[in-house]
């Protein structure tokens, strides 16, 4: 009888001494937000153009997590597709976008035909356009996302999205064609 | 001292055919001077500089054409004296292709120096001057790489060079450039490593050079004479002339993965550097020339030349014996790690050591590549001990984390491995594509996180000035209440709340008073003493003070006393005069009176009758505060009387058979009906003004709602593209209605100020502007008057202008 109960009053004890151990884990190692949406977010281009219906990354990221589709982000475009799924072990789908993928863009306003209104710098999400009331607007180029935002609100539709063409310093070379794919006797004869 | 024991090997390396032969045999000889150079702005790695020349500027040789653009950047100097005549895109030498800035000279033929500053006691500067010098010559590292030499010769306080390597290797096949230049600048350049020497100070010198430049090495030798520095020579291999291998070579130590030679205390420059420097310091010039190997079987005349900066390279090769049809692949580098150039417009820059025109059996194109047999011999061959195979899998996979973690950035992009794979396949591009890759989705990250951080920030600013915004709306609105809380206060409590304050208090004084005295005297009955009697007294005489003192105070305050008393008094009148007039019709409506209420009849009558007079009396003694209302008042009550009469008759006519008392009845309301009537009448002529100026304001108001209609049918008309014929009428009817608004507004009666016509076609300019004035100065005002800090000056300012602004207006209205 007396070792059942040494048996009951240990287990007890230990269950009670795990139990302490999580408790306190639960309170000191406590994560603030939510971890997934963290990991997916810092994936996503941060460009806030709201092309995927959200209001900025942040809010699609969470929605994400919370189980939207992860392909609904044309500037980050397969890639960012591709390393959503990776993160979040799933099947990467292709781009849901009416446009497809778009090369990255940044916007250009006409400086002699801008009007001075204020409202594409108030529509920035990151704050790129400089300028003030009455006096001509210009674009941060190093701070445009290209997330068009500015387009639409301008009254005198001064603002363009030119494609950043790559300079000599952000030039990369080709990836070569991947050897075997055609073997030197047929290349030959296809050439 | 033996050189070989202090020398160690590098892992891999290969040994293609030097071909150094075919261009080492002449002098340098110079080239001839172009007659339009082009300047790329980028030559250097680092910020690309900004132009400080304008186009149609005349520069003469040595002048700087363009500012270091941040601190890892390098100036630019015309190579010869000519005119400023373009600055802009133009051909680049690059891999790609594409056009990059350049400013352009077209040289007047006279190679003009500028004045220069030479120093040749340098050795009494300061290290900052020298510094400021080096950097000044837009000197950058002229082995290949072209980095800002006054960028790498700046100390930095934690890392204390211990070593400096020159390098002389010249690993790569067919170039000659730095060969040539030992042999014929010894003296410069050891001149060069004394400026290094007393800039950075270290503890030894080794000069490296490979053991196929018997020449170079006994030039130096002899330049260098009792000086400490260690010429060491070693066998050749490629690619024993990078920076890393070099150190490995001459020190045996390794340079740590993704670090810097000077995190273990060494550091290396380029001969042709260490001559440039020579040449800044010692004689003032800056980089404006440098020696260039000209090789490859499709030139007749293989050499060096010494050339300046921006000379087209297809002026070059023609000075060294083109011949374009045999000229097959243009590099511009060695065949290991060159590139080919787009086309022979592209100028010579800073980083330029050698033009190889190649014909097509010297360099063929490479065979098609086949895949990987994982022979292993890239490993093998690999100076930086990387595994080649895996990384162009990891390559081909695109595994950029896998590539990271196998030290792809660690590979100089020797081509050693694709130079030894049976299977041809073109590693080094792989990897160059890989690391360009990498890179470009790290800015792509760095970028994100930039953008993300901006994002938040915004949103946090908007968020606080959304609150600041509300914290002050709700400052002012506070602020409004309190003021007109104080307007509503401030009068009656300054006239009369102190006076009813007063009274109240007087009041309640004096009752106290005569509560207490009360008490006392009833204790005086009970106990007759002395003491008592002389307190009763006392609080007798206490009591009378108070309500003298209330007296007075009522009297002083009379005001506010009668009239009230006057208004009750009528009430009272008029609700006794109701009542009695109830009671009266009450006991009128009993069909067949006894005599007793007979008598209760006339006596309410009597009473009514009395009641009635004294109400008369108490209305005639109170007319004043009734005076102006009263016309208004009287008016009403007559109508109403009237309406009430015409009902009551209505009511008595319905009866069918009426006895004679009801005819009477009827006759009795019949009269007062007219009475009333009349009285209504009179009052109504005694006011006729409240009565007629609505009737104007009605026509008015119909005049305006008229017109709008009709402007808007003929708006309507136009807009669904009626034609003329129908239009007209419309517009006839516009102009009629236009017509009836303006006699309307005349006849409305209002005075000037407020009459406002509704817009007509072609309003007076100068009213409306004088109007905006008003509203302008309207608006300052109240800003000002918003705001608290508002000094009283500028209030008083705004408010005379807007008086001004309204006093031009009455002027202008006649």
């Amino acid at each position: 009888m007396s070792l059942v109960l040494i048996a009951v009053l240990a287990l007890l004890g230990l269950c009670i001494l795990a139990g302490a151990i999580l408790g306190f884990a639960a309170v000191r190692f406590k994560v603030e937000g939510d971890p997934i949406a963290e990991q997916i977010n810092a994936l996503l281009p941060q460009t806030q153009c709201g092309q995927c219906g959200y209001p900025g990354c942040k809010p699609y990221a969470e929605a994400i997590a919370g189980g939207d589709k992860i392909n609904k982000c044309p500037p980050g475009g397969e890639a960012t597709i591709q390393a959503l799924a990776d993160l979040l072990d799933v099947e990467a789908e292709p781009l849901d976008a009416v446009e497809g993928e778009k090369p990255q863009m940044v916007a250009y306003i006409r400086e002699a035909e801008c009007i001075g209104c204020t409202k594409c710098i108030q529509a920035c999400p990151v704050d790129a356009i400089v300028g003030a009331a009455r006096q001509m607007h210009t674009v941060i180029v190093s701070e445009c996302t290209g997330c068009d935002l500015c387009v639409e609100p301008c009254p005198v539709d001064c603002i363009d999205m030119i494609e950043v063409g790559s300079t000599v310093q952000s030039w990369k070379w080709d990836k070569p064609l991947a050897p075997g794919q055609l073997i030197a006797s047929d290349r030959e004869q296809a050439a | 001292m033996s050189a070989q024991e202090n020398i160690w090997d590098i892992p891999g390396g290969i040994h293609p055919a030097e071909r150094k032969e075919l261009s080492n045999r002449t002098p340098i000889q110079q080239a001839p001077l172009p007659k339009r150079l082009v300047l790329p702005l980028g030559q250097h790695i680092g910020t690309v500089a900004e132009p400080c020349v304008v186009v149609g500027q005349h520069v003469r040789k040595g002048e700087k054409i363009a500012e270091a653009n941040g601190f890892v950047s390098a100036p630019l100097h015309a190579p010869t004296s000519g005119t400023v005549s373009f600055i802009g895109p133009q051909p680049y030498p690059h891999a790609s292709g594409m056009l990059a800035p350049a400013v352009v000279i077209d040289s007047d033929g006279l190679d003009e120096w500028v004045d220069l500053t030479s120093h040749p006691d340098y050795r009494h500067m300061e290290s900052t001057e020298l510094l400021a010098l080096i950097r000044e010559a837009g000197i950058s590292g002229l082995g290949g790489a072209g980095f800002p030499t006054a960028v790498k010769l700046t100390a930095r306080p934690t890392q204390k060079i211990h070593t400096l390597i020159i390098n002389g290797t010249e690993c790569e096949p067919y170039i000659t450039a730095d060969d040539l230049l030992m042999r014929e600048r010894a003296d410069e350049l050891v001149s060069g490593i004394d400026i290094l020497v007393q800039l950075i100070q270290p503890d030894q010198v080794l000069i490296g050079i490979e053991d196929n430049k018997p020449e170079a090495i006994a030039a130096v030798r002899g330049a260098c004479s009792e000086r400490s520095y260690q010429v060491r020579v070693f066998p050749t291999k490629y690619p024993s002339g990078g920076e890393k291998q070099l150190i490995q070579i001459l020190t045996g130590v390794e340079v740590p993965s993704g670090g810097l030679p000077a995190d273990i205390g060494i550091l290396c420059q380029n001969v042709g550097t260490c001559v440039a420097v020579h040449d800044a310091v010692v004689h003032g010039k800056p980089l404006i020339s440098r020696i260039t190997t000209l090789t490859g079987e499709a030139l007749a005349r293989p050499g060096n030349v010494e050339a300046l900066l921006g000379t087209p390279v297809g002026e070059l090769l023609q000075f060294a014996g083109l011949d374009t049809s045999k000229l097959n692949r243009l590099i511009m580098g060695g065949p290991m790690m060159g590139f080919t150039l787009p086309s022979l417009d592209v100028p010579l820059i800073k980083t330029a050591n050698c033009l190889l025109a190649s014909t097509a059996a010297e360099l063929p194109p490479p065979p098609p590549a086949m895949p990987c047999i994982r022979c292993g011999e890239c490993a093998e061959a690999c100076p930086a001990s990387l595994l080649p195979q895996q990384l162009h899998f990891f390559a081909l996979g695109q595994e950029h984390e896998q590539l990271k973690a196998h030290n792809l950035f660690d590979c100089i992009e020797c081509g050693a491995c694709a130079y030894v794979c049976p299977s041809s396949i073109p590693l080094v591009q792989y990897y160059r594509a890989a690391k360009a890759e990498i890179r470009e989705l790290e800015q792509k990250q760095l970028k994100a996180e930039h953008s993300k951080q901006r994002f938040e920030q915004r949103q946090e600013r908007l968020r606080r000035a959304e609150e600041q915004k509300e914290a002050e709306r709700k400052a002012r609105a506070e602020k409004a209440a309190r003021a007109k809380a104080a307007q509503a206060e401030a009068p009656p409590a300054a006239a009369a709340a102190p006076a009813d304050e007063a009274l109240k208090k007087l009041k309640i004084e004096a009752s106290m008073a005569q509560v207490a005295l009360k008490k006392a005297e009833k204790q005086l009955a009970a106990h007759d003493t002395p003491e008592l009697q002389a307190q009763v007294n006392e609080l007798r005489a206490a009591a009378e003070a108070a309500q003298k003192a209330l007296a007075d105070a009522q009297a002083a305050a009379p005001a506010p006393a009668p009239k009230p008393a006057g208004d009750e008094a009528l009430k009272k009148a008029k609700i006794e005069a109701a009542m009695l007039k109830a009671q009266l019709r009450k006991l009128e409506k009993i069909e067949n009176p006894d005599d007793d209420q007979q008598t209760e009849l006339a006596r309410l009558r009597q009473q009514l009758e009395a009641a009635e007079k004294a109400l008369a009396d108490l209305e005639k003694q109170v007319p004043a505060p009734t005076a102006k209302p009263a016309g208004d008042e009287a008016l009403k009550k007559a109508k109403i009387d009237a309406a009430m009469l015409k009902a009551q008759l209505r009511k008595l006519e319905k009866i069918e058979t009426p006895d004679d008392e009801q005819q009477t009845e009827i006759a009795r309301l019949r009269q007062q009906l007219e009475e009333a009537e009349k009285a209504l009448a009179d009052l109504e002529k005694q006011a006729p003004a409240p009565t007629t100026k609505p009737a104007g304001d009605d026509a008015l108001k119909k005049a305006k709602v008229e017109l709008a209609m009709k402007r808007a049918e003929l708006k309507k008309a136009e807009k669904a593209g009626a034609d003329e014929a129908a239009l007209q009428p419309l517009r006839d009817a516009l102009a009629a209605s236009e017509q009836a608004l303006h006699a309307a507004e005349a006849a409305s009666g209002k005075l000037a100020p407020e009459l406002v016509r509704t817009e007509r076609p072609g309003v007076d300019a100068k009213l409306k502007a004088l109007k905006t004035d008003i509203a302008f100065a309207r608006a300052d005002l109240r800003k000002l008057e918003r705001d608290e800090s508002t000094a009283s000056e500028a209030l008083e300012q705004a408010r005379t202008r807007l008086a001004e602004a309204e006093r031009k207006l009455a002027e202008y209205q006649p």
